[in-house]
């Protein structure tokens, strides 16, 4: 059991996402940043898809009320348990009624605490992920409150070695941080120069920016002839960008199944992680490459993902 | 039907084009087609996701590439293009019209030079066809309304719009599945859950099929109401 002591600004318990009910409305949800999701899982024992607490902006205090292995991925909160500094990336085991605090983002904006075993919190619709707007999933539907009890589950395993379960930090945002996209699917409905501005442009992450999507600020996209910004509403991903207004908005884990704007490209996935870790006020510049490459690179990464779960897991005598 | 197009829809998905406009038949080629993709039950496919002229398919690119999954998709595509709109069954909403439940009857009623019930009348006459759900967890994007009770948007959206409210936006009319914002005319509220991610199924009403509003009365309301969705 974890009581949560102080929320945070936005805390909420999230998983891989809520596949397979796109076509009924159900928004996907999910982790904004798959990758850090994922690390943080491995590092605490568990499936890289399991539900973790994934914190914003400022982070929360929590107590321990059972002993328990977990792990931190994602941005920089200067972690604390019991006071003394622990890093990301890295198992840590918390005894009994000791506390974990974070702070405010130093570096990168989301940061995921997974806790050996996982959160035994029900699934709803096959996932525990929070949907916030809708208000379900996760605990009560909602963002984490002082006086909270969340429930784990016991460990498939129990880690050991818990020094040796730890990985070099994967990269957060940099001034200016440039993100790889995907053309389509209706880069057609906006003009050569359109496509060029975007291209070409230093973004900056608006305030109304949230779960469900980056609201970018910069120069206007200009649309092709004849097209006023609207299509049929139709599929959406994570990482589409749309252009209401000749802004780009970025659609992310909380994000309708459909829609009615106009999509110029997409942030390609491997990059995703990324522009999560994007705060308001930061800047951000796009790079055309081909879909082909898009998917060698995602490809790469769940390799990686692959060998470092084997890795993890391989049974205790083996290690040395 | 016009040339089948295979549109990125970024690195992880796929949107199949069978058209560009709101069409019965081009549509029931959407849902058959979204439904022989996920009869595949293939390892790379996570779901399909009809809407309007179109189907999504997410996938999962280390499994198959882009070029593999149009060629797993092509034959199904073909294939679902020949078939005709299906009339499936007609699910009734039972709706209460006016009151508090439809604060804006008689707004839309004055909008229209037609007396409230008149428009009661109107729009419950027709099976609507589910073209496509979205926007929010089971709200129906649904066509066939009669023209002549096209209302504009209020001016001033409302902050809470009631769940299974009943209402018309331009030449569209739906029902809200959950309480939302939103700018609507509401003219009458459902006693229906369309969506609860407590029951089996949580979302009540299928794309592709169709539904027609029934006009009940406040005590059937609230009968209806307490025994949920039994019935």
């Amino acid at each position: 059991m974890l009581t949560v002591l102080k929320p945070g600004i936005l805390t909420s318990i999230q998983d891989k996402g809520r596949f397979g009910l796109q076509k009924f409305g159900v928004p996907a949800a999910g982790a904004m940043d798959p990758e850090a999701l994922a690390l943080a899982n491995l590092l605490a024992g568990n499936d890289p898809g399991e539900a973790c607490l994934e914190i914003a902006a400022l982070g929360p205090a929590l107590r321990f009320e059972t002993p328990a292995a977990f792990a931190l991925a994602g941005g920089d909160f200067s972690p604390a348990l019991d006071g003394a500094p622990i890093a990301n990336y890295r198992a840590y085991s918390a005894p009994k009624g000791a506390t974990l605090t974070l702070g405010a983002a130093k570096s990168g904006f989301r940061c995921y605490l997974a806790v050996n075993g996982g959160f035994d919190l029900p699934f709803v619709m096959g996932s525990r992920s929070t949907y916030l707007k809708g208000g379900f999933g996760g605990l009560e539907g909602r963002a984490l409150q002082a006086g909270d009890r969340l429930p784990l589950s016991c460990p498939q395993f129990w880690l050991t070695n818990l020094e040796n379960r730890s990985i070099s930090p994967p990269p957060l945002p940099q001034k200016e941080q440039t993100l790889r996209v995907v053309a389509g699917p209706q880069d057609d409905c906006f003009t050569a120069r359109g496509m060029e501005t975007l291209l070409s442009s230093v973004y900056t992450v608006s305030p109304n920016s949230d779960r469900m999507g980056y609201r970018l600020e910069g120069p206007g996209i200009q649309r092709a002839e004849g097209f006023d910004g609207n299509i049929l509403s139709d599929g959406m991903a994570m990482g589409c960008i749309q252009v209401p207004d000749g802004q780009p908005l970025i659609m992310m884990a909380d994000r309708q199944t459909a829609g009615g704007y106009g999509k110029i490209a997409a942030v390609a996935s491997c990059d995703l992680p990324l522009l999560a870790q994007c705060r308001p006020g930061d800047t951000i510049r796009f790079s055309l490459i081909s879909l082909k490459e898009a998917q060698r690179l995602l490809r790469e990464r769940e390799r990686r993902l692959k060998a470092l779960a084997d890795s993890l897991n391989r049974p205790e005598g083996l290690w040395d | 039907m016009g040339e089948i197009r295979f549109l990125p829809c970024g690195d992880s998905a796929v949107t199949v084009e069978f058209g560009n406009e709101i069409d019965d038949m081009l549509n029931a080629a959407v849902h058959a087609f979204a439904a022989a993709v996920e009869g595949l039950n293939h390892p790379a496919v996570q779901e399909a996701v009809p809407t309007y002229r179109s189907a999504t398919v997410h996938y999962l690119p280390w499994l198959l590439d882009f070029e593999e999954i149009k060629e797993l998709l092509a034959p199904l595509a073909r294939q679902a293009g020949g078939q005709a709109a299906l009339e499936g069954p007609v699910v009734e909403i039972p709706t209460l019209y006016g009151g508090e439940y439809g604060p804006d009857l008689e707004e839309v009623a004055a909008h229209c030079g037609l007396s409230p019930d008149q428009v009661v009348a109107l729009h419950s006459a027709p099976a609507y066809r589910i073209f496509m759900l979205g926007f929010t967890p089971g709200f129906p994007y649904l066509g066939g309304m009669n023209p002549r009770l096209a209302t504009p948007r209020r001016s001033q959206p409302r902050v809470r719009i009631p769940a299974g409210s009943v209402g018309i936006a331009g030449s569209q009319t739906g029902v809200y599945p959950i309480q939302s914002p939103g700018g609507w005319q509401l003219i009458g509220r459902t006693p229906l859950r369309l969506f609860d991610p407590a029951l089996e199924p949580p979302i009540l009403l299928k794309a592709g099929g169709r539904v027609r509003f029934a006009p009940i009365d406040e005590e059937t309301f609230r009968q209806m109401e307490r025994r949920g969705r039994g019935c």
